[in-house]
């Protein structure tokens, strides 16, 4: 049973998405180094056990565990052979999940950055990137996404090419996008939230907006702007939990359930609709989210 | 390419000429910067002097104008490039002429990490300090980082990762420094997205660098330049 996103965004009020994938795997006993997408093959009862906390916490929207999973970034574990097999095994398993859930579950096939800098300032071509996001999207497809879920992106021509990678594999499956504005309130790629919105308007997405970066006051500013540039717009708000340090070989975000309370609210008066957590958030600040700015329904 | 119909470096004076690859290098003008570093070899500059007043100067600036959030990474990675052009006329020559290195370090994107921009950019401009740059490129694991110190006997290890999941194997690197009694031979430099001071202290690195100008600063002072 797929969900549609319209059909999500049609309900009242704030839609939760989920938080952190890698951090929670750490903790789960992913070691240093090794490659957090094979535990979709390897370890399915993990990522399983993650989606289901979220959806527990209060989450509407997972990501499948997929955020490295393409061609550049799985050539370091030697895995660019596993590409389709391991998108399409995390779509399954996030699948399951949601289909186990009482609530509407929308499952979205989480694309992150290819980890190459496209031409002229880096090496990659655009269209072998189009190929890269292509491949990818292909595995999430065939194992049954609701949503394709591209972010993370600094970089407005990687994002084109992520869409049109997308749309070579499906016409209709809705995108969405978010993209991490960490440097002086801009992406690494010198992007600000207005011509952001700027770009994405002209490209084929449902909704977008922030995530990562420093914390919840820089989603802040960006969902401001964004919403100042797009009152209409359906806005995404996925502020990681602070900022990092490094406990026992781990790294520990510093904001606690009751500041990502504060941000939801924050966000969701600034303009988000759809609102969760990057890196280092876990299912209990996710919880304390959902508590903040959920409306039951009655 | 600059305006050929009017314009000709040889019609500049030396303080217009580096001035011009300066601007050049800032701009990202590889062809241009290549043309302007011969022209200062032709006019009998040393190899040194062109590196340091030509692109170490210019590249002082790109640097100084990103972390003031002037430029973003496009803008310093096409001045990274015109650099690389200048440094491939000079490299040979420098060798050649024996000028003394001011140290030497060991750089890489630590293991499972694959984001190598910022990486790049220290690498380029530490080369453009005068200091010898071993650069392991991604995926380094602890093995490789300790042989390249021992081998190359550098004085400063840099380590750079862009994500949550990877910058916790710094301190791996670090704890396997001093396992082999190696820690005190270097100074350990860490930067990366993710990363902040507390971080750097939690693993006991020697300095956070928030960006390529800090990580060019803070080497220098190690190295006491």
């Amino acid at each position: 049973m797929n969900t549609n996103i319209h059909e999500l965004l049609s309900m009242k009020g704030p839609i939760i998405a989920d938080g952190a994938m890698g951090t929670m795997l750490f903790q789960l006993g992913l070691e240093q180094g090794a490659s957090p997408e094979m535990w979709n093959i390897d370890h399915p009862e993990r990522i399983r056990q993650v989606h289901r906390q979220y959806i527990d916490a209060g989450s509407q929207i997972i990501l499948t565990n997929t955020f490295g999973c393409n061609r550049k970034r799985l050539e370091l574990h030697n895995l660019t052979d596993r590409v389709y097999d391991l998108n399409k095994a995390a779509a399954r398993l996030a699948r399951s999940v949601a289909n186990g859930a009482e609530q509407l579950i929308l499952v979205a096939g989480d694309i992150g950055p290819s980890g190459s800098v496209l031409e002229p300032y880096g090496d990659l071509p655009y269209d072998e990137a189009v190929e890269i996001f292509a491949e990818q999207a292909g595995g999430l497809l065939d194992g049954n996404i609701d949503v394709f879920w591209i972010e993370t992106m600094s970089d407005l021509e990687e994002l084109r090419a992520a869409v049109e990678g997308v749309r070579k594999v499906s016409s209709d499956v809705p995108v969405v996008t978010t993209m991490t504005f960490d440097t002086n309130g801009r992406t690494m790629m010198g992007v600000t939230p207005e011509q952001a919105v700027e770009a994405i308007l002209k490209l084929d997405v449902a909704a977008f907006g922030g995530n990562c970066g420093n914390g919840p006051d820089e989603i802040e500013a960006v969902i401001g702007k964004m919403h100042a540039e797009a009152p209409d717009a359906v806005l995404i708000a996925k502020a990681n939990a602070g900022i990092p340090t490094l406990k026992n070989g781990v790294a520990v975000y510093d904001a606690t359930p009751a500041d990502m309370a504060e941000y939801a609210k924050k966000v969701r008066d600034l303009g988000a609709r759809i609102v969760g957590a990057c890196c280092g958030s876990t299912p209990d600040h996710i919880q304390a989210i959902a508590d903040a700015i959920k409306i039951i329904p009655t | 390419m600059a305006d050929q119909n009017d314009f000709d470096i040889r019609d500049l004076n030396d303080d217009e000429l580096i001035e011009t690859l300066n601007d050049d290098l800032y701009d990202g003008l590889a062809d241009e910067v290549a043309e302007g570093v011969n022209e200062c070899l032709r006019r009998g500059m040393t190899p040194n002097e062109t590196l340091t007043l030509g692109l170490v100067g210019g590249m002082q600036i790109v640097g100084e104008d990103f972390g003031a959030g002037v430029l973003f990474v496009p803008e310093v990675l096409m001045a990274a490039k015109a650099m690389k052009a200048g440094m491939a006329i000079l490299r040979p020559l420098l060798a050649e002429t024996g000028v003394s290195k001011v140290g030497t370090a060991v750089i890489g994107t630590v293991k499972g990490d694959i984001h190598d921009i910022g990486k790049n950019l220290v690498s380029m401009m530490w080369e453009g300090a005068g200091i010898e740059v071993i650069d392991l490129g991604i995926n380094t694991d602890a093995d490789a980082y300790l042989k390249a110190i021992e081998e190359n006997n550098a004085q400063l290890l840099g380590m750079s990762a862009l994500l949550t999941t990877t910058m916790p194997y710094m301190g791996v690197v670090i704890e396997e420094l001093k396992k082999r009694d190696m820690r005190n031979r270097v100074n350990v430099l860490v930067g990366g997205a993710p990363l902040n001071d507390a971080f750097s202290e939690e693993i006991e690195a020697d300095a956070y660098c928030k960006d390529a100008a800090v990580a060019v600063a803070v080497a220098k002072k190690f190295l006491s330049m």
